[in-house]
């Protein structure tokens, strides 16, 4: 008898759990892209071309700029998280790299984004890798392993290092010297994510911001920063140097 | 007679014939040979193959790898240019490694044997993963100044390749993350427990008197550092040498920038050091003799020395000679003469 019950409560509750599974709906997934533009103040980045003045009324180029971004979040009020672990290499460069694209994001109105500018300790740590993280995009150290999560590359008339280059390739996740930065970014009006729409978000990232605030860079000074050394100083500068620029539509 | 003759020609065509078409055995890798077996003794290794499940196909690619000079600029210089299998895979009477177009680097060049049990490499531990390693002597340009997107062309050019990555990972993508990996499984499996001493420890074998007391002043000794059963402990120390003005390498502290650091080298493990000679980060002792005297002389430099070794002054020469005797038992011929690890090239 004892027998009989357990058994039919058991095909009872597979009985429940094969309904809950066929009729429970799946969680839609939306698209969301993600743009970023890359100025100097209030002016669009020119590569070679475009001339600026740093916070000590410094004259520079810039003719490279690639940075990282990764591990994505977006916050509602509710305190719920989406969390993405992939990583992006954006590169003035390359028109496509500068437009990231998440497409398992769930509906619904966010209130905040976040993201890492450099590569947690963990993928610096994991051996080799593919994709964004592959060592070929020459964004990788292997002397000291680790990625570099920022590079900028120009001149300045200033700059003592041979023929007046700029170099600042920022990265290391150990500390004290850990230049990995969490970015977080209020989204006043949220943004509202639904399916039937495409969903968009635009960040504007401001290179002026990398060389100035807290620290004004003097690039009679430092013209060169390649490794460990003044690397937290270039980080801290950089932490804030991205803003929403619009949430569309 | 004529038909002895034309039974021993079409014979020995049959021979010749085989011999082409056939793989030589001794090349052959077979499953059995690429299985992870921990030495009784050894800790769980720091690298595991988790991420990079050991198959024969990509052992095979990664030894052809190590063998071929096409990962440097000029075609010239392999891993096995400075790494050879005889001397443990470092480089036999050879202070300093050499590179591309006859550079000379400037370190001496690292045995390659139990690399799974370390957590860093290189003489500075730079680096924190076996599969990124080689990315320093590919790109470094006193090496084989090469760079990987170039590497990876090459690499994409040629047919075998392409068939070697395709039986190893079942599609013909060659990247850099799969060449690496090849490369950590031919590496991360050369690994080395038969030596006499081995043989010692499971009581298989017997030390003469001299290899006894070696032993024992060994433990005393030199244990603190060079730890069994891998006779490293993985830590940076300072062992008194002399700086080098004209090197001037400040070991440890290139990585981490601190003073306290200077001159700190990884304790290298000693297995096969008989065959690892010369000595030291730069090479510059010939033989151990030379190493003990050093260390027995006590003429230390620099203030962060690592005090620890102070005990060793004044160690007699009979002393020295036995820890020579016992060193010597470390010696592992079935490492050194494994079939799996040497160059296919020759077959």
């Amino acid at each position: 008898m004892n027998r009989l019950i357990n058994t039919l409560a058991l095909s009872l509750y597979i009985a429940a759990l094969v309904a809950a599974m066929s009729f429970s709906k799946p969680v839609a997934k939306c698209k969301l892209s993600i743009q970023f533009k890359n100025y100097v103040g209030n002016e669009l980045l020119k590569l070679d071309s475009g001339a600026y003045k740093n916070e000590a009324g410094q004259l520079y180029t810039v003719s490279k700029f690639k940075y990282y971004i990764g591990h994505i979040q977006l916050k509602k009020a509710d305190g719920t998280e989406y969390v993405s672990k992939e990583y992006f290499l954006l590169n003035e460069d390359e028109e496509s790299t500068k437009q990231l694209t998440l497409s398992d994001v769930p509906p619904g109105d966010y209130k905040e984004i976040s993201f890492l500018l450099g590569v947690d300790s963990l993928s610096n740590c994991s051996g080799a890798q593919s994709g964004a993280l592959d060592p070929v995009n020459g964004m990788f150290w292997a002397w000291n392993t680790g990625y570099i999560f920022l590079k900028m590359e120009g001149s300045s008339p200033v700059s003592t290092s041979p023929g007046h280059f700029l170099e600042f390739h920022i990265g290391g996740y150990k500390e004290p010297n850990n230049c990995i930065r969490k970015i977080s970014l209020p989204l006043k009006a949220g943004i509202k994510i639904a399916e039937e729409k495409p969903n968009a978000l635009i960040i504007k990232t401001d290179i002026a911001e990398v060389f100035r605030s807290p620290v004004t860079v003097d690039f009679s000074k430092y013209s060169s920063v390649t490794d460990f050394h003044n690397a937290g100083m270039i980080a801290d500068n950089y932490s804030d140097m991205f803003s929403i620029l619009s949430v569309a539509p | 007679m004529k038909r002895i003759l034309v039974v021993a020609t079409v014979f020995t065509f049959v021979l010749l014939l085989n011999s082409f078409t056939e793989e030589n055995p001794y090349f052959i890798i077979t499953k059995k040979d690429v299985e992870l077996k921990i030495p009784k003794g050894f800790e769980q290794p720091a690298y595991n193959f988790k991420t990079n499940p050991l198959s024969p196909e990509v052992f095979v690619l990664g030894r052809k790898l190590f063998y071929d000079p096409i990962l440097s600029k000029d075609q010239t210089i392999s891993c096995s240019s400075c790494h050879q299998r005889i001397a443990a895979f470092a480089h036999i009477d050879h202070p300093l490694s050499h590179g591309i177009a006859g550079l000379i680097g400037k370190r001496n060049v690292a045995a390659l044997q139990n690399l799974i049990w370390k957590d860093s490499y290189m003489a500075d531990g730079g680096v924190n993963n076996l599969e990124v390693q080689p990315i320093n002597p590919i790109t470094n340009a006193i090496e084989m100044n090469e760079s990987l997107p170039s590497v990876i062309k090459k690499l994409q050019a040629n047919k075998e390749y392409v068939a070697a990555f395709q039986s190893a990972f079942s599609d013909t993508v060659v990247n850099s993350e799969r060449l690496l990996k090849a490369l950590a499984q031919f590496t991360g499996l050369m690994i080395s427990s038969n030596s006499r001493y081995d043989k010692y420890i499971n009581h298989d074998e017997k030390f003469n008197e001299s290899e006894t007391n070696g032993l024992n002043l060994f433990r005393a000794h030199c244990e603190n550092c060079h730890k069994e059963p891998l006779f490293t402990d993985n830590s940076y120390r300072n062992i008194g040498l002399k700086p080098d003005t004209a090197l001037n390498d400040s070991g440890r502290a290139i990585i981490t920038g601190l003073q306290s650091d200077y001159m700190k080298f990884k304790v290298p493990g000693l297995r096969n050091v008989e065959m690892t000679y010369p000595y030291m980060h730069d090479g510059r002792f010939k033989n151990l003799k030379q190493v003990l005297d050093h260390y027995a002389n006590g003429n230390f430099f620099t203030s962060n020395y690592d005090h620890s070794i102070d005990r060793n002054k004044g160690l007699t020469e009979t002393e020295k000679a036995d820890i020579i005797a016992f060193l010597k038992t470390l010696t592992d011929k079935e490492f050194l003469y494994d079939r799996r690890f040497a160059d296919p090239n020759f077959r």
